[in-house]
Order: structure tokens, then C-alpha cells, then sequence
């Protein structure tokens, strides 16, 4: 089966700043690939190679086989790759229905907007993720955030997308909204999309990814299948078992025993304290 | 759909705003209280005021600032400031007016002429603004410098004055004026359009008063029911979030530039039709009048909030103002004191309003 997005030790430069190097990655239909990494790992550059708002300089991107180099997002959209990104891309004064058609409007005779449709649309699609809103008059910034993030997801599922780019959906939310989220992102998946799910979590990541590429510093720290890694690896690999440990004997230096003995403890429970 | 996740969502509904709270958040609302409470004011201050003969002066200056604060309102719902707006209007108008005398031709050709050649500057605003990056309110700073001289320095070149020549006995001019400055009203029992208000019997109005209410209207329907006004909200709320999901955002601007180069030259013709004559120094400081509408109005200075009817509102409070100070045997050097009153109320009312509004 052909990948829908293949992207073969793709890099990007800004200037003199090397922000991504030599990365491949590979989403099937139905599939969820998580992309770990903590600030400045260069997620957030790959989001926008994949999504065509930067072109990458070196390797090669191929959506369904085909090269492609994008000159803009619209490109992207119209092989079928959606991005919701983490500041959702929504105008918070605009009304939800609004937001949901922005960009792709659906026109009747003259020119005219088909208010109705559209109306009815956002209200029908977003019943459909189990969000019931009686009110698509109101501003998207008076949702909550996981209803946003909701909506952004209905946005791209119901324009056709095949390859749903998710950046950090998960990252302001609480316990329980975060959770809401995951379940769409499995819902997605099952319905045959591709999904990128860009991610410093790996309790989120975990459950629900397929595959998992780690990022570090603009490289790929590892790119595991589900069946070769295990969740407390997952987390070893991305947080750096050196760097909890460092975290521990500072704490001691500071006199915080307590919180110091309990990092050295998660340390050892995860297998990752160095010899 | 299972129950629980049915449920689950249920859970993080928010919470139900009433009526009279969706009334509030409406842009235009603060504007229309302080015109209705205007005009109770000055009904009772001052006798003259409800006048028929008054009201239709106060609804002349009205419309004069309102047919610009319709394009001044869209480009500030998108975003962007025009400080040129004020000297772009004597430029329309001395465009016309020079060429028409000058090669000795039909009015309407000037007309015309000036038409392409505002329409040029309002697009070159937006190129400036779109190809530099840097704030309108800058781009259009130099624009409305460079204009404001150049009205001056190509007059006196062409004229030896500061003034145009008077082109009320060429060809078209009759016609033009029917358009762009006459008046309607009751002769007769009978509506009708003359360029002399002495034939009127009954009550008149300046014809611009009927395309202000229409501009508006047309604006009115752009922003909330064309694929265009989604996008003139979307660029002035959150730009970068706009083009991410495929607005054109760089088109939409220069638009909107040129929708106010397009009031500029309807006004500049009126003007000219008006007195067949332009003083070339005319018009600097008005811009500042055009936003002070539309803000009166309930145009976020920030943009992606507010309306042309709340515009068209703030355009009759300014009108209003402007009049009935010298009906009320006020001082009028007061005036420019009531406006900056207003426009404070006005920007703080707007701004507990959008407070409201994300929240």
C-alpha cells in the first residue's frame, strides 16, 4: 500500500540555523504517526513543511506517491492534507459556523453565501463528534478549548481531508478534554484518514499511535512501531534520562529532598538511570 | 455514537448567553443608543433642529463623511488604516477637474479618468502596504504626505493657482451634477431631481444622502453575505490564522484599499460637482473624521469586528454633532471638543463590548 505522505530524509534550513535534518516519516490510510519532541525539536518546522507553508531543502516529500514541493497551504489542502494547528487557526470574533467554512465558503446564486447551509452543516457536523451546540452564531473564542480543537477536527474531516496533521491538540488542555480529543483522533482513524499527531506527551501519544518518531534538536532520535517500544521506553527516549537526573541533584542542592527522591525514584522506575 | 461520549461532550457545553446579552455584543448597538440619545438632546436644546430644512442639513453632512466611512469601516474591519483617505478625495477630484479643462473634454471622461487614476492610488496603498510589511498607518502616512503635496505642487504647475478652474459651463457638467450633487425632493406632490434646490416646494435632501444609505447597504451586504466579507473578517480578526486555511490575505487588503480609493472618488466628484471648482489644499484632517465614524461606530481599531451600518450610524452622530451645536446657538468652535467626547465614550464602549464578545 502506498503511503499517503512519504517524506524521505526531508531537512530545512532557516539562514544559518539548521532546523530539521535528515527526517523520514510515513503515514498509511488509517494509520496514527506520533511525532515526539520537546521545545525546539523541530516539530513545529515539519508541521509546516507537511502542511505547505514552508518548503523543504533537502530530501523528498511524496503525498500518494507523487513528489510534491508546496507553494502554499491551499496546495496541501487540495491533496487532501488538513493541518489543525495548535493556535487552531480560528478568528475568536467570528462566528463558529463562520470558522468552520472559512477559506472554502459554499456560494448559491450570485455570489451569495448559503447561510443556511452552512449553518446547518456546522451544527450537523459537529453533532456528529458529539458536540451540540444550538448557538453556531457564536464567537469560536467563547468555546472552550476542547471544543475548538473539536471543531478544527470536524473542519478538516468534513473538507475530505485524507491526511490530518494534528499539532499539539492535546497540549492545553486538561485531563479530561485532552481525552475527548483522543477519542476523535481515533475516530478519525478508523474512518481510513492518516493522522499526524504532533505531541510532548507520551502518555497521550502512546495509546493511540501506531508509530512513533522522536525528535531531538532537528533529528531523529528514533522512528519505533507500537510493537518494538513500550510506554516507559517511549518516555525514557523523550525525556532524556540524563536530564532527569541532572533535575534530581539539583533539587537535593536546593534542599528539596522530598521531590528529589521522588524524580530519582521515577528515574529508576523507568529503567533509564545512566551507569 | 455512544452514550457516554454524548454525554461526555454535554459536559463542556457553555454556558447559554440570553437574548439580551446577544444583543449587546451587536457592534452597532452602542453607536444607535448614543444617536437616539443625540438626537432627543438636541431636539429639546435646540428648536431649530427638527426643522425639516435642518434635518436634511444634518443628514447632508452625514452622508458627505458617511460615504467614506463605508470604505474607511471595511478597511478597518480588515485591519488596516488610510490616512490618505482625506487628500485622496481632492486628488479624485482635481484629477477630473484638470484633465476635463485642460484637454477640453466631456466631463464624464475626466470622471472616468479619475476614476482609473484613484482607483490606481488605493491599489498602489495596498501594494505599498502588502510588498513592505510595514504598518498601514505608516504606509499611508507617506501616501497621504506625498498626495497632500502633490495636489498643491500639480495645481499651481498646471493653473498658476491653488485652486482648479471652474468647469461649470462644459460639456457634461449638468448631467455630472445630476449624479453626484443635486437634490431630491417634493415639487408638486411630486418626487424629483434638480440641481437647483429652489424649485422644491416641499422637503429636499441631497441625492448623496440616497448613495450613502446605498453604499452602505452594498457594504452591508459584502461583509455578511459574500465570500468576500468572510474574508475581510478573517484577515482583520487573525490574519495568519486567515491564511492558513486559504484566504487570499494580500488580496483582500488590497481591496480593501481600493474600496476606499472608490469613496474617495465618488466624494471627490461630488465635490467637484458641488462647487465646479476644488480648492487644492482641501480635505487633510478629514481622514481622521472617516475613522472616528466608523470607530464611533463600533469598528474595532484592531480589526475583524464591526459593521457598515454601525458606520452609517456613526457618520449621522457626527453629522448630528456637527449641526446642532450651531443650532443650539452653541459656540461651534466646540465642536472638534463633543467629537473627541464621543469618540472616547465610543472606543470604551467597544472595548467592554469585545471584552464580552471572547469571552
Amino acid at each position: 500500500m502506498t503511503a499517503l505522505v512519504k517524506l524521505s530524509g526531508v531537512g530545512k534550513d532557516y539562514g544559518s540555523v539548521i532546523a530539521l535534518r535528515d527526517v523520514s516519516l510515513e503515514v498509511a490510510a488509517g494509520q496514527v504517526v506520533c511525532v515526539l519532541g520537546d521545545n525546539g525539536a523541530g516539530k513545529s518546522t515539519l508541521i509546516k513543511i507537511i502542511a505547505g507553508l514552508h518548503r523543504h531543502d533537502t530530501g523528498t516529500y511524496e503525498v500518494a506517491g507523487e513528489p510534491v514541493s508546496f507553494a502554499s497551504p491551499r496546495d496541501a489542502l487540495d491533496l487532501g492534507i488538513a493541518t489543525v494547528y495548535q493556535d487552531l487557526a480560528v478568528v475568536p470574533l467570528m462566528p463558529v459556523w463562520r470558522n468552520f467554512f472559512l477559506g472554502s465558503e459554499k456560494r448559491a446564486r450570485f455570489g451569495r453565501l448559503d447561510v443556511e447551509f452552512m449553518r446547518r452543516t456546522t451544527r450537523d457536523e459537529l453533532l456528529a463528534m458529539g458536540i451540540d451546540l444550538r448557538d453556531v452564531d457564536q464567537p469560536i473564542g467563547t468555546l472552550s478549548g476542547g471544543e475548538r480543537q473539536c471543531v478544527a477536527i470536524a473542519r478538516a474531516v468534513y473538507f475530505g481531508a485524507k491526511v490530518l496533521v494534528l499539532d499539539e491538540p492535546t497540549a492545553a488542555l486538561g485531563v479530561k478534554q485532552a481525552g475527548v480529543v483522543l477519542r476523535y483522533i481515533v475516530q478519525a482513524r478508523d474512518r481510513g484518514l492518516g493522522v499526524v499527531f504532533i505531541t510532548h506527551n507520551p502518555h497521550h501519544a502512546y495509546p493511540v499511535g501506531d508509530r512513533f518518531l522522536i525528535l531531538n534538536r532537528g533529528r531523529p532520535l528514533g522512528y519505533h512501531d507500537k510493537s518494538d517500544i513500550t510506554r516507559e521506553e517511549l518516555t525514557a527516549l523523550m525525556a532524556g534520562g540524563a536530564e532527569l537526573e541532572q533535575l534530581a541533584h539539583e533539587l537535593q542542592a536546593t534542599g528539596a529532598a522530598e521531590a528529589a527522591r521522588e524524580v530519582e525514584d521515577e528515574t529508576r522506575s523507568l529503567g533509564i538511570q545512566d551507569p | 455514537m455512544t452514550a457516554a461520549l454524548t454525554e461526555g461532550a454535554a459536559d463542556e457545553r457553555v454556558a447559554r448567553r440570553n437574548p439580551l446579552r446577544r444583543l449587546l455584543v451587536r457592534p452597532e448597538l452602542g453607536a444607535l443608543i448614543g444617536a437616539a440619545a443625540l438626537f432627543v438632546f438636541f431636539s429639546v436644546t435646540a428648536d431649530a433642529f427638527l426643522q425639516t430644512s435642518s434635518f436634511s442639513t444634518v443628514l447632508y453632512a452625514s452622508s458627505t463623511f458617511g460615504i467614506m466611512a463605508v470604505g474607511v469601516s471595511l478597511l478597518m474591519i480588515g485591519g488596516e488604516f488610510d490616512l490618505s483617505a482625506g487628500v485622496l478625495v481632492t486628488s479624485a477630484a482635481l484629477v477630473a477637474s484638470l484633465v476635463s479643462f485642460q484637454l477640453t473634454l466631456n466631463v464624464w471622461v475626466g470622471v472616468l479618468i479619475s476614476l482609473v487614476v484613484t482607483l490606481a492610488l488605493g491599489v498602489l496603498n495596498g501594494l505599498l502596504y502588502v510588498w513592505t510589511k510595514l504598518p498601514s498607518f505608516i504606509v499611508t502616512l507617506a501616501t497621504f504626505l506625498m498626495l497632500a503635496g502633490a495636489n498643491l505642487g500639480v495645481t499651481k504647475a498646471v493653473t498658476g493657482n491653488v485652486a482648479s478652474d471652474s468647469i461649470s459651463d462644459m460639456d457634461g457638467f449638468k448631467s455630472a451634477k445630476r449624479v453626484f450633487a443635486s437634490e431630491i425632493g417634493v415639487v408638486d406632490h411630486q418626487i424629483r431631481i434638480s440641481a437647483r434646490p429652489a424649485v422644491f416646494t416641499g422637503p429636499h435632501v441631497s441625492i448623496t444622502v440616497l448613495w450613502w444609505l446605498l453604499f452602505t447597504a452594498v457594504a452591508t451586504w459584502i461583509l455578511l453575505r459574500t465570500r468576500a466579507g468572510n474574508w475581510i473578517f478573517a484577515v482583520g480578526g487573525n490574519a495568519a490564522s486567515a491564511r492558513a486555511v486559504g484566504v487570499p490575505v494580500a488580496r483582500t487588503k488590497i481591496g480593501l484599499f481600493a474600496g476606499v480609493a472608490f469613496c474617495a472618488w465618488f466624494s471627490g466628484m461630488h465635490l467637484l460637482f458641488a462647487f465646479a471648482t476644488v480648492q487644492s489644499g482641501e480635505g487633510v484632517g478629514n481622514e481622521f473624521f472617516y475613522i472616528i465614524c466608523a470607530v464611533i461606530g463600533g469598528c474595532l481599531l484592531t480589526g475583524g469586528y464591526g459593521s457598515a451600518v454601525g458606520a452609517a450610524i456613526g457618520a449621522f452622530i457626527f453629522g448630528m454633532v456637527n449641526k446642532g451645536i450651531v443650532y443650539a446657538d452653541w459656540n461651534p468652535d466646540w465642536f472638534r471638543f463633543f467629537l473627541g467626547a464621543a469618540l472616547l465614550a465610543a472606543t470604551v464602549v467597544n472595548h467592554l463590548v469585545r471584552r464580552r464578545a471572547e469571552r
